[in-house]
């Protein structure tokens, strides 16, 4: 039998390469210097939807909520097998937590309708914190299994999955729908297929058409840009090359829930690493070098 | 969700497996202790499993006035479901202030479950945790004695300190081994609260069909600090330096390949792909040039120092804090160093 598929995703600043560049005068990180990246244990559940449909039939949706340049990483969802892609983009929900996060995702998905399996990465390199996944499958009212290796046995509405859990391993059977949090060990995700590229490369949002049309219509006013805008919609629609932009309003979330209202937790106070060149701090092998990165290792908690 | 409530307890969820608590659990119970002083609240543990009401004196011994146990078959092996029903349950009967998890596999599918269905906060991983105050600036509004949850953010280039001043209770989870794992006292008294559990078909769909679980004798996974040396230490004698410097910092002592297969030490300490993948809050690696098999098993370590001779080992791309220098030299720096602090 097909299973529908969505597959969350992040674009994510690539902290694993945190250079001089994208550092501010004061030593702290600017996010925004940061390349954007394709969160890495996303790939791997882009990987398991994708390869549950080549073999068993149905469709991948991929999801993501971020800046219009998130566009770019659903292009790369295309490139590598899903069948559509949808960006959640409102200002309102900026400063989400990762409750008011998988809330908003849990109001796209019901928008979206039908599915049979969620899949989520374990965790997002820029928060580390794996809480999505499970608050969107509470939110969803299904189950969970985090810590995706591989599918047992795939039998009509009923998966075996096997975890793992760090000091072994266990098989969970569960009834569809499901949501799974996949491993980087799971499998090797597949390249951007070149046939997909030519293919899915003019996929647009909303946000992009806009931005194309007002380029190469600069003189052009708002009647004829907005017929022009309506007609490129029209045609990328038609090919199957639209990626879906919604607000909150389009699905529906209560703005009590979403955003900085909708988080309880709150930034506090944030201790910037002051990074060197390298990337890291130089420590001098001398007495006073040794002596002041202990005394640092004390102030920021890391020693007690 | 619940409202702040100042007269609520401090809890910690005891994670047990196998009819045995795991350390960051009694790690959590001390932290938990000082807390719930700092406040001047009890301090209670929740124990969930089947036939483990035994346990709940190790929890009392490592500082809980209360515990909160659960005896029902059906909780015997952790399932996500019925393991955050009694939680959910349990917190909007007692209304804690404070619900601290271990940052286990465990921990970590269980607690976002229970904050989604409470709608309340959670932080992931903290490293430490302290009682603070804070002013929320827009409506001028102190918040007194709240959980400062302290975590490394942003792949460990800050440290963010997170609050919850609204929808309680303030939840965490906390990594294994930051937090110290006390000797605890077996005369202390406490109360075991029975409590009962009832779940509906929906809690009970998944099923556990198979289970494995591997034993380790060296316990580098719940370790709050690593020192691990690696081929450069050079000998099985000079490895000595590695344990001193264990020693001072009080932390556990791990190695890579390349020092297990120079036979410097057995292969219980080995970090890495095909070792003990760690993350403990410090990491410090001693001649060890950092083959991505060995930085894919400790990279996730919140601060990490490499001390080598070799300027341009790739151990350095992954460490916070960088020594260029002979480990000879260096270590006993250190120790005189954390000896004086």
């Amino acid at each position: 039998m097909p299973y529908h598929c969505v597959v969350c995703i992040k674009q994510v600043p690539d902290t694993s390469n945190v250079t001089v560049d994208a550092m501010k005068e004061d030593g702290t990180v600017n996010r925004a210097a940061l390349p954007a990246v394709f969160n890495p244990d996303d790939l791997h559940a882009l990987e398991a939807a994708v390869a549950l449909r080549d073999q068993y039939d149905g469709t991948v949706t991929a999801l993501t909520m971020g800046p219009l340049g998130a566009a770019e990483a659903l292009r790369e969802c295309l490139y590598r097998g899903a069948n559509r892609a949808i960006l959640i983009n409102d200002r309102r929900a900026a400063g989400s937590d990762t409750l008011a996060t998988s809330y908003i995702l849990s109001q796209a998905i019901r928008k979206i309708g039908q599915y049979d399996l969620v899949f989520c990465g374990r965790q997002a390199i820029d928060g580390d914190t794996a809480q999505v996944g499970p608050q969107l499958a509470e939110k969803l009212g299904i189950p969970q299994v985090t810590y995706f290796e591989r599918f047992v046995e795939v039998s009509d509405r009923t998966v075996r999955v096997r975890r793992n859990v760090g000091n072994g391993w266990e098989i969970l059977e569960a009834k569809l729908p499901l949501l799974i949090t996949a491993l980087d060990t799971a499998n090797e995700p597949r390249p951007s297929a070149a046939r997909r590229m030519m293919q899915y490369k003019r996929a647009r949002t909303v946000a992009e058409v806009e931005r194309d049309v007002a380029a190469s219509l600069p003189d052009a006013g708002a009647e004829e840009r907005d017929i022009a805008q309506a007609n490129v919609i029209e045609k990328l629609k038609r090919r199957g090359l639209l990626i879906e932009q919604w607000g909150i309003d389009e699905i529906d979330a209560d703005l009590q829930w979403c955003g900085v209202a909708g988080s309880p937790t709150k930034v506090h106070r944030v201790q910037s690493i002051v990074l060197t060149k390298e990337g890291f701090k130089g420590i001098e092998p001398t007495e006073e070098g040794v002596r002041g990165l202990i005394q640092e290792l004390i102030v920021d908690h890391t020693l007690d | 969700m619940i409202e702040p409530n100042r007269q609520g307890e401090v809890w910690v969820f005891a994670e047990q497996e196998d009819e045995s608590l795991s350390d960051v659990s009694l790690e959590l119970c001390s932290k938990a202790r000082e807390l719930a002083d700092r406040l001047k609240v009890p301090m209670a543990a929740v124990l969930a499993g089947w036939n483990v009401r035994e346990l709940s004196y190790r929890l009392i011994a490592h500082g809980a006035d209360t515990v909160y146990h659960i005896h029902d078959t059906r909780l015997e092996h952790y399932r996500t479901l019925p393991y955050a029903r009694v939680v959910c349950r349990l917190v909007e009967k007692h209304k804690p202030q404070v619900v601290l998890y271990g940052a286990t596999p465990l921990g970590r599918d269980l607690a976002p479950r229970v904050a989604s269905e409470m709608r309340a906060g959670l932080t992931a991983d903290c490293t430490d945790l302290e009682i603070g105050d804070y002013l929320e600036r827009k409506s001028r509004t102190e918040h007194k004695n709240l959980l400062l949850q302290i975590r490394p953010a942003f792949g460990g280039n800050i440290i963010a300190t997170i609050i919850n001043y609204d929808r309680w209770p303030q939840m965490a989870t906390v990594r294994e081994g930051v937090m110290r794992l006390g000797e605890g006292d077996p005369r202390r008294k406490g109360t075991i609260v029975d409590e009962k559990a009832e779940f509906s078909d929906v809690d009970l769909a998944v099923r556990l069909i198979e289970r494995h679980r591997e034993k380790r004798k060296v316990n580098l996974k719940s370790a709050r600090t690593i020192v691990a040396g690696g081929a450069g230490v050079g000998s099985k004698e000079e490895f000595q330096l590695i344990h001193d410097l264990a020693g001072a910092v009080g932390g556990a002592v791990g190695a890579s390949r390349g020092a297990v297969d120079g036979g410097f030490i057995s292969k219980d300490h080995q970090v890495g792909q095909t070792g003990t993948t760690v993350r403990p809050a410090l990491y410090i690696a001693c001649g060890i040039s950092g083959a991505v098999q060995h930085r894919a098993g400790m990279e996730e370590s919140a601060k990490i120092i490499a001390i080598n001779w070799d300027r341009e080992a790739p151990i350095f791309s992954v460490a916070h804090y960088g020594i260029v220098g002979e480990l000879q030299k260096v270590i006993p720096l250190m120790i005189r160093a954390i000896k004086e602090k």
